[in-house]
């Protein structure tokens, strides 16, 4: 009965998010009829679709490319930026210190350092996913200190009472009550992750001339005004972005929703 | 070797407690706590009662003044000592029975040792049902029951309760108090309860020490002792009744006029 009542909503949110790409679909072929907009302007959904199927392989390269990048971005970040919120999570006096410094990572635009990443590190994967890195670091590190420091001071002095090590008071408080902060930061940054991987290879896109991830390909299809492939680019980003976001809700609701509030808000809604 | 010298479970002498600021929340308390008694603190916010608790376990020091839990300096003598907060500070990711096993957890005490101890603080507080259950899925009550027998499964000499049951209902208070004298009853441990409620220093106690505000001092000691045993029934006889009007009283005078 309940199981039943879920699966027909489910299918009414499906149903309903298919509605609307429909009419998105059709509002876009209007725009291209009554406006008779030129096709290297604004390639019809049938051309665009045409571009997936014709040129599969290379769509599928390039975005395992970026993909690559983007993910080994992002896992370093997580890696880094759990390290350095457990400095952070030491004392006061070293988060004073030192978090200026995680707020310059976050407002250093991107843009204007790509051109200098890529003068020191070279074209290719490295620079790319280094840039990828740079800009997932900052959300880990802030969401993660603000877990490990914001724990119940009367779960510390319960530990405190049973003579808790600090090693127990890590591993057994501080690091399990961070996880849910934790994956609030890799959610953000997962997203801007892939952004930034696009970013990058707008600029340090590839080694070798006509292969590389998708930003690079958006490039070079515009200058071939190969519109209708730049779109099917676009849209692998787009689905790119959203396997990121799933795997990384999934893994969020696999290790948060026997006992956290957030995970189980999504199971419900 | 005849003469048994008898140590006080809990000695404060002369114990003063300052905060940076200026405010005295504890002027020169002196109070000796022998073993066995539940002793419970009384008295309007800021006299200090939850100080108490935190300078007998060693998690605040004193400005002046000595502390000795079993002849040792408190926080020496924690391997004893439990202590219950007024939230049941479960680990949410940890499931009942994962919440109860910590403290010995903590302690270092060996598997078995631990399946066995858990599973009977379980029983020993109706909770067996639920062990595998997570603390979210329990009502209020439940989770204070989780947080006793995680206090309780280190077999402490000395319990530590700072309003315990506070946040509960009536009801849910009443059938948790009695739930504690039987298992002092079983264990022999024991008490310094803090709470705001008159009927349950009452009937959980065997002395009352009614503390006064700015600063927080003893106005008054008030032993408590019934010629019926402390049930259910004992809410409604006579003598119980008495005895919650005489600390009502000493407790007015705690509060300035």
């Amino acid at each position: 009965m309940n199981a039943n009542r879920t699966l027909q909503q489910q299918l009414i949110t499906a149903a309903n998010a298919l509605g609307v790409f429909a009419a998105l679909l059709l509002l876009w072929q209007l725009v291209l009829w009554i406006f008779r907009v030129p096709p290297f302007m604004l390639p019809s959904p049938w051309a665009v679709a045409r571009a997936v199927v014709a040129r599969f392989p290379a769509l599928t390269t390039s975005l395992s490319i970026t993909a690559e990048e983007a993910g080994g971005g992002l896992l370093a970040s997580i890696v880094v930026g759990v390290i350095i919120a457990l400095l952070f999570a030491q004392s006061r006096w070293v988060r004073r210190m030192l978090y200026p410094y995680t707020i310059l990572l976050q407002t250093v635009p991107i843009v204007a350092i790509a051109p200098l990443i890529l003068m020191w590190v070279g074209a290719g994967t490295a620079s790319v996913a280094l840039i990828a890195f740079i800009i997932s670091l900052a959300p880990v590190i802030a969401n993660t200190t603000q877990g490990l420091i914001s724990v119940d001071e009367n779960l510390v002095n319960l530990f405190l009472m049973h003579n808790a090590s600090p090693r127990q008071l890590l591993f057994k408080l501080r690091l399990p009550h961070a996880v849910p902060s934790l994956f609030v930061g890799i959610r953000i940054a997962s997203g801007i992750s892939v952004i930034g991987a696009i970013t990058g290879e707008l600029y340090a896109g590839s080694s070798q001339i006509g292969q590389g991830g998708l930003g690079y390909s958006i490039l070079y299809a515009s200058s071939q005004l190969q519109t209708d492939y730049l779109f099917a680019l676009v849209l692998a980003a787009t689905v790119l972005g959203f396997a990121f976001f799933f795997v990384v809700m999934f893994l969020e609701w696999h290790f948060l929703h026997r006992w956290h509030e957030s995970a189980r808000a999504q199971e419900t809604e | 070797m005849t003469e048994t010298f008898v140590v006080p479970e809990v000695e404060l002498s002369g114990v003063s407690k300052r905060y940076p600021n200026g405010r005295i929340v504890l002027d020169s308390v002196n109070l000796t706590i022998a073993k066995g008694e539940f002793v419970t603190l009384l008295g309007p916010s800021g006299c200090g009662k939850s100080t108490v608790l935190k300078l007998i376990s060693g998690l605040t020091s004193p400005s002046s003044g000595r502390i000795q839990v079993d002849g040792m300096t408190p926080k020496n003598a924690r391997e004893t000592v439990s202590y219950i907060f007024q939230d049941a500070t479960l680990l949410p990711w940890r499931t009942v029975r994962q919440n109860v096993g910590l403290s010995l957890e903590l302690e270092s005490v060996n598997g078995d040792r631990r399946k066995q101890t858990t599973a009977a603080l379980l029983d020993l507080v109706g909770l067996e049902q639920v062990g595998e259950a997570y603390p979210r899925e329990l009502s209020g009550g439940m989770k204070m029951r989780v947080s006793l027998a995680r206090a309780l499964a280190t077999n402490p000499r000395l319990l530590l309760m700072d309003e315990p049951f506070a946040a509960l209902d009536e009801m849910t208070r009443d059938r948790l108090n009695e739930e504690l004298l039987r298992l002092r009853s079983e264990q022999q441990w024991t008490a310094v309860f803090v709470t705001h409620s008159v009927a349950e220093a009452v009937f959980l106690s065997t002395r009352i020490v009614v503390l006064a505000a700015n600063p927080g001092r003893i106005l008054n000691v008030v032993p408590v002792d019934f010629s019926t045993a402390r049930t259910a029934a004992l809410r409604s006889a006579r003598e119980f009744g008495e005895k919650v009007l005489q600390v009502s009283r000493t407790l007015r005078e705690a509060f300035p006029q």
